[in-house]
């Protein structure tokens, strides 16, 4: 590429805060992203996707972004085995809407299936199905990493360079380029899930759901919680879980189709919602809402994917809200053992006067091998809190205690902790900076998060 | 670099010693771990003032800073780049001095306009040629009130500080799309050692209340803010009062 096709852009992640400048351009070759690479200057370069984590992870201030959304050709599908060889810049969104037609299911979705595969994979994103069917990167098969050198090395998870693909998987972009990928999707009979959903009253039958078995023999299972209601109503939950439904058990009317891509979209929220909207008022009626149109106890039920698992794709852009202030998400997890510490951390965003409107509890499964990934056995919340005074120390607060718990937090959605509290949470750290520093030892890849976490 | 509650990990401040801005490095760094920078002449306060945020635990660097040596302006802002980003800057020097010396003395007068208004002018273009590189970073530029309208009981020191003020606000809007955001901070009376001795104004604050709202509005990525907030007002008014009896006014 050459210095026209650069464009100077200020970027932030999805939360809309902390932005900066960058030079952007959009490789449209494997040949463009090496130039890029080597045209890096003093203040590096990184790969950004759609832009959906929350924080930093994909803006580099000063120096050079490579929009890898120009990428997105899916070149080879076996639909025997699954494989599907495709670029980094297809979006989950366009390889579920490509395959589906195939009986091919992306095997793990995040909250939102505008994220990209290479972003997947530098995230090691986790969806529903975590404890069923390990993180993103337990699904790729081989990757093709351009690094600082200019080469472009094949990586698969059990091959000779099998620590620079662990490295990769969860390395937010910076041991390089993720240039192309072989995912293995899951054969499905029907895009459908075959769903039971409970309300519970609070926390305490929240987590008995959670343990009682109830979502065994499910591979997807989550609670959406309130996070506002204390007292007697403290932790209530519409705690759902299902699996993707065979033929046999949709209703008739949609056995004829039963791969139909069912997921609308009502409409894009525009930019003009102000400061401070996102309050204990409007949440709590939201919440209130949303609580009491879950059924009580639903047994059986057929829902499409917007239903079951991205209610939130029903309205695009709904980042902004949140207004010009723009949020964060706090998403950390805890080992099983610190069940107390996790209640009581609940507590705390309850009575924090933080308000958050999409609270996530659940249980996830076996961590992966990348050194960075967030998933671990435990519970995992998230809660989203709009930006104003005071939201530092509380979550300061809240670092505290999921350290004291031996948790952690996920570099897809941290936008503000420190890099000691990071280190802390993540021991093996060290490991992981090596295999980095060998195959980037001039420090090319950078980005506003690793100066930040000083990842590197 | 700054999170997203407007954490910085460095602050630059320029006039070291100055009590605001060694307040508002005080109130980040109660915050997180701060590497700071102060830059100003060598002196015994200068080191007092890097001793006091040690013991807040902050990592502190002094840099020899001489306002009136614009040749050297270029050198200090890039030695204060060498470790690393700057996240948030402090414009903080100035001279307040006697008001009457320095209408009739010239070397008095001189002295001021180039302190409170060259100065900021040369170190500014230099800061910002570097923060236009960084992609990012923060401005917080000590204005006063008293340049918002000038009256004569302080002209020389209100005519500085206008400049200065429409300076830093200008420089903000070139910046904007270079990811560098500018707050212009106008404070009224504020107890320190500048006014010490002087008769305290109405809505006399202090540098900690200065720097609280000054930090919140950089945050806010708000361009300009009254400290405290009641100027606004004030000043409001003030300017659109006729000359001639703006002339008379007790001010």
């Amino acid at each position: 590429m050459d210095a026209e096709s650069y464009e100077r852009r200020t970027l932030t992640g999805w939360g809309r805060t902390a932005p900066t400048t960058a030079l952007v351009g959009t490789p449209r070759s494997i040949d463009d992203v090496r130039a890029a690479i080597a045209d890096a200057g003093r203040r590096g370069v990184i790969a950004r996707g759609l832009g959906r984590s929350y924080g930093d992870p994909a803006q580099n201030a000063g120096g050079l972004v490579l929009d890898m959304t120009g990428l997105d050709r899916i070149h080879e599908v076996d639909v025997d085995s699954g494989l599907v060889t495709l670029d980094p810049g297809v979006s989950l969104d366009k390889l579920m809407r490509e395959m589906l037609p195939h009986g091919l299911w992306v095997p793990v979705l995040p909250g939102t299936r505008q994220v990209t595969v290479g972003g997947a994979i530098a995230c090691d994103i986790h969806g529903k199905n975590h404890h069923s069917a390990g993180s993103f990167g337990n699904h790729v098969v081989a990757m093709d990493l351009l690094t600082a050198d200019g080469q472009v090395r094949t990586l698969t998870p059990d091959g000779p360079e099998s620590e620079l693909f662990w490295a990769t998987v969860g390395g937010v972009g910076l041991t390089g380029v993720i240039v192309r990928a072989t995912v293995r999707l899951k054969k499905v009979e029907s895009a459908y899930f075959y769903v039971d959903s409970d309300r519970t009253a609070n926390l305490d039958e929240t987590l008995e759901l959670f343990k009682n078995g109830s979502d065994a023999g499910y591979d997807y299972s989550m609670a959406w919680f309130d996070a506002i209601a204390t007292g007697s109503n403290f932790g209530r939950a519409v705690f759902s879980r299902g699996s993707l439904a065979t033929v046999d058990q949709l209703p008739d009317k949609l056995k004829s189709d039963p791969l139909k891509f069912d997921a609308p979209q009502l409409l894009t929220l525009p930019d003009v919602f102000p400061n401070g909207l996102a309050n204990k008022l409007t949440f709590g009626l939201l919440g209130e809402a949303w609580f009491r149109k879950a059924p009580k106890k639903g047994r059986g039920l057929i829902q499409n994917l917007t239903a079951f698992y991205h209610p939130l794709d029903m309205f695009g852009e709904w980042n902004r809200g949140y207004g010009s202030r723009g949020f964060l998400q706090y998403q950390f997890i805890v080992p099983f053992e610190a069940e107390a510490q996790l209640r009581a951390i609940t507590r705390r965003i309850a009575e924090s006067g933080h308000v958050s409107f999409l609270n996530v509890l659940k249980r996830m499964g076996e961590s992966s091998r990348a050194p960075l990934s967030f998933p671990m056995p435990g519970w995992t919340i998230t809660v989203d809190f709009p930006i104003k005074a005071g939201l530092h120390e509380f979550c300061e607060d809240l670092d505290r205690m999921v350290l004291e718990a031996g948790g952690r937090l996920y570099l897809a959605k941290d936008s503000r902790t420190s890099a000691e509290t990071f280190h802390r949470m993540y021991p093996r750290i060290d490991e992981w900076r090596k295999i980095r520093n060998a195959v980037d030892p001039e420090g090319v890849f950078a980005s506003d998060q690793s100066r930040r976490l000083e990842l590197t | 670099m700054i999170d997203a509650v407007g954490n910085p990990q460095s602050l630059l401040l320029l006039g070291g010693t100055s009590e605001i801005g060694l307040a508002i490095a005080s109130a980040y760094a109660s915050r997180r771990p701060l590497r700071v920078i102060l830059a100003g002449r060598p002196s015994s306060r200068l080191d007092a003032a890097a001793a006091s945020l040690k013991e807040q635990g902050a990592t502190v660097s002094t840099l020899p800073f001489d306002a009136l040596d614009f040749a050297s302006h270029q050198e200090v802002v890039d030695k204060a780049f060498a470790d690393g980003d700057v996240d948030v800057t402090v414009v903080a020097f100035g001279l307040l001095g006697d008001q009457e010396q320095a209408w009739q003395d010239h070397a008095t007068g001189v002295e001021l306009a180039q302190v409170n208004y060259t100065a900021p002018v040369s170190v500014g273009i230099a800061l910002a040629a570097r923060l236009r590189e960084q992609g990012h970073g923060k401005v917080i530029a000590l204005s006063s009130v008293a340049g918002e309208r000038v009256r004569r009981s302080n002209f020389v020191y209100g005519s500085t500080k206008a400049g200065f003020d429409g300076f830093y606000l200008g420089l903000g809007e070139a910046l904007a799309s270079s990811g560098v955001q500018v707050t212009v901070v106008r404070p009224g009376f504020v107890h320190t050692k500048m006014t010490a001795g002087m008769k305290a104004a109405p809505l006399a604050t202090t540098p900690e209340k200065v720097a609280s709202i000054a930090v919140a509005a950089s945050a806010a990525g708000k361009d300009l803010v009254w400290a405290p907030s009641q100027w606004r007002l004030v000043m409001s008014a003030l300017r659109h009062v006729p000359r001639p009896i703006f002339k008379k006014l007790p001010i």
